[in-house]
């Protein structure tokens, strides 16, 4: 199950006893890390990874000066955070195209990692860079890979290279052939899921691994796996030289610890991210936001990345002019849902926000909550959306009934628009890395 | 030495792993805190979450005291015993006929082959099977069942991409009645449990079934990947909330995962552990048994 509390919570509890802010000691690191280390095994970092991790930290972080902007469990927090970013490293490493093309990308992976959807992905990617990609379906085994992949293909646009279910090496080969021919410039080679103990299948990697001399073998891997992934990691490494990895379904509530176990074992970067169904659903990874996520402290920035790639530029420009005016009213409120609307699931949202992500589940917060609060904020006269501070007692009664809610949904609905003004005010004066970092209260 | 070589070589050493680390703790030595901690990294790392596995080892130590036990050879079958213990309140119950089962789950825990291999088991107990392809959305999934259905000459329906799931559902089930058939088997869209407009959809497939095919034995059956870490809760706990679930399935434990989450999700819920999945091929669909699920955490 998830942490009850959230890990901040915790160690609050644990440095509740230290009256005073002075060096951290032995003894209470010893402690925090306690949580720290249950903190990731329950995010399912591996245990010799989260041994590790934990011991070398520890030594870090023993007699730091706390400083006066952070409690104890904040400065704990901080030193792990940062030391979990920096080993997740390479901030957002970037594809390796080879300066004679055709780049070649191996794709590989256990059965039902997402090599086939990732295929498509990094087609339609490379595609809107530039790129002339071909997809190569050397899936000989699932029934219908090949033809997922050819949808996959036609999806994003791109070329699509298949040729039967007997040898892949050969098809890898043929596939190299033809796109010199065609003036693909990048090769996407989609190979079979397989267990990292299947001799015969890891040969058959070694083989087309051989044949086409990849740029880039990524090794693509389930955000939800458990503690058996720095085997996997490890044994195709050691058996493929991988050049990066790729981590999928990230878009789950996950907390993804195998992102660290990953890098731990391989050394290789973590190249990119799978967050969704939707073909275009690829993004960068960030060792920050991830290390926020592994700890269960959510990830705000990808939440704000998120808001910033689904908005109406022109309708946010009206809504952050009123803020800038510090006149943020219901209708931009409205405005703002219709756009969170936009943005996806609201769990999703909510499950991104730090102290949020364990506490709320599906189901508390919903569409249908939205409905109802646009219902309440409808129900408003046009003076009491553009000033709030109108709205009295009497007037929340006649809201509800107006809305068909009750009056505690209508406080609830002001409640949540005052926080939201106060959010997006921090925001918008770029207060944000403090929001995140030191001033957040945990 | 640097972070990754330290770790690396600690990972050469217990890469002979589990079963030679568990001969070594259970060897006549003394019970120390030294043997608990290896235990507990026994059990954590087959993926038997810190709670459970702090759980699990409290009711071995007050055994321990209880028996008077002072040799760790002795704890071998205790350990093994209390967990095969919290497996064993979910025995599955038998199948009666006619049988409705909704396969549900997240993307790529092998749902689609599970139900190739679910039909291939009830067909050769004679059943007469009616498969309902209802994962309208990734590209190629019908495909990729009826391949599985021609194999074993069930009966195939299902829709375009794109098709309406429930109404797949109600086609396959109005087949089901027409042809008298004994199992109908629903095959649905792979999608992430914290979605709710998906598991919405889902909740209403499910409920297509109850009202239409009410004299059949509904089963819920969600399938997890072997593979899968503390998420697996998770999983459950939400897919249950929207179909209420019945029976779980465990698929690729053929790997080195030990999938021990199902002993956490023993003590979750009333869920019977219905079959685990070790291989691609139709009879590697086993029936769960608790003791032999037990003796693979300790191999």
């Amino acid at each position: 199950m998830g942490l009850f509390e959230s890990l901040g919570e915790r160690l609050n509890h644990i440095f509740s006893k230290l009256t005073k802010h002075g060096k951290l000691t032995e003894l209470e690191i010893k402690q925090a890390m306690r949580e720290v280390r249950v903190a990731l095994l329950e995010a399912d970092v591996n245990f010799m990874v989260a041994k590790d991790f934990i011991n070398k930290v520890s030594e870090k972080a023993v007699g730091e000066q706390i400083l006066n902007s952070l409690t104890p469990g904040q400065q704990v927090i901080k030193i792990v955070r940062d030391e979990l970013t920096s080993l997740m490293g390479e901030s957002n490493a970037k594809l390796e195209i080879s300066s004679t093309p055709p780049t070649v990308i191996m794709m590989c992976g256990l059965q039902g990692a997402g090599k086939t959807t990732m295929s498509g992905k990094l087609g339609l990617m490379l595609k809107k860079q530039g790129k002339k990609p071909m997809l190569v379906a050397c899936d000989i085994y699932r029934p219908a890979a090949i033809n997922q992949l050819k949808i996959g293909a036609g999806n994003a646009g791109v070329d699509f290279f298949e040729k039967g279910t007997i040898n892949p090496v050969k098809i890898a080969e043929q596939a190299i052939e033809h796109a010199k021919r065609m003036g693909n410039d990048v090769v996407i080679i989609d190979t079979a899921g397989r267990l990292q103990i299947n001799e015969e299948l890891m040969k058959e990697l070694e083989n087309i691994k051989k044949a086409v001399k990849p740029t880039e073998i990524l090794l693509t891997i389930d955000a939800m796996t458990g503690q058996e992934s720095v085997n996997v990691a490890k044994e195709f490494n050691e058996r493929l030289e991988i050049t990066g990895v790729i981590v999928t379904k990230l878009d789950g509530d996950t907390r993804g610890g195998v992102t660290l176990s990953v890098k731990a074992v391989t050394g290789k970067p973590i190249k990119f991210c799978g967050v969704g169904e939707k073909i275009g659903d690829i993004e960068p990874f960030h060792p920050d936001r991830m290390a926020s996520r592994i700890l269960g402290m959510g990830d705000v920035l990808t939440l704000i990345d998120k808001a910033q790639a689904s908005v109406d530029e022109a309708e946010m420009k009206k809504v952050e002019e009123n803020l800038r005016k510090n006149s943020f009213t219901f209708e931009d409120f409205l405005i703002q849902f219709e756009q969170i609307g936009k943005m996806g699931n609201l769990s999703d949202i909510v499950s991104m926000m730090p102290g949020f992500g364990t506490k709320f589940k599906v189901g508390d917060i919903d569409e249908t909550k939205m409905k109802k609060y646009k219902a309440i904020i409808q129900s408003m006269t046009k003076k009491e959306r553009l000033n709030p501070d109108l709205i009295k007692a009497s007037n929340r009664k006649r809201i509800a009934q107006g809305s068909a809610t009750t009056i505690q949904d209508v406080n609830g609905l002001i409640k949540q628009y005052e926080q939201t003004k106060l959010m997006m005010k921090n925001m918008n004066s770029g207060k944000l890395q403090k929001m995140f970092g030191r001033n957040f209260k945990f | 030495m640097g972070f990754f070589s330290r770790l690396v070589s600690g990972l050469k050493n217990t890469k002979k792993s589990l079963s030679e680390k568990f001969k070594y703790i259970f060897t006549g030595n003394e019970i120390d805190e030294d043997f608990f901690e290896e235990l507990e990294y026994v059990l954590i790392s087959a993926d038997i979450g810190t709670s459970t596995t702090e759980e699990i080892l409290n009711e071995l130590k007050s055994q321990i005291k209880a028996k008077k036990l002072k040799k760790t050879e002795d704890c071998k079958v205790l350990l093994k015993e209390i967990i095969t213990n919290i497996l064993l309140e979910n025995e599955s119950p038998k199948f009666t006929y006619p049988l409705a089962i909704l396969v549900v789950g997240v993307n790529g825990v092998g749902k689609t082959t599970t139900i190739g291999k679910l039909a291939q088991k009830f067909t050769d107990m004679k059943k007469k099977v009616v498969i309902a392809g209802a994962d309208t959305f990734r590209a190629a999934a019908g495909d990729q069942l009826k391949v599985w259905a021609d194999r074993v000459k069930a009966k195939y329906i299902s829709g375009e991409q794109g098709a309406d799931a429930s109404a797949v559902v109600f086609d396959a089930i109005s087949s089901a009645k027409s042809k008298d058939a004994d199992v109908i088997l629903i095959d649905t869209a792979g999608r992430l449990h914290n979605k709710s407009n998906l598991m919405a959809e889902l909740q209403k497939i499910g409920k297509v079934v109850s009202r239409e095919y009410p004299e059949a034995e509904y089963h819920k059956l969600i399938v997890v990947d072997g593979t899968t870490g503390q998420n697996a809760m998770s999983q459950v706990k939400l897919f249950d909330e929207a179909v209420g679930l019945t029976d779980i399935c465990v698929t690729k434990l053929d790997g080195t995962s030990k999938g021990g989450f199902v002993v956490e999700l023993a003590n979750m819920g009333e869920f019977a552990l219905r079959y685990i999945g070790v291989g691609e091929s139709a009879d590697d669909l086993l029936d769960f048994d608790a003791k032999d699920f037990v003796d693979a955490i300790f191999e």
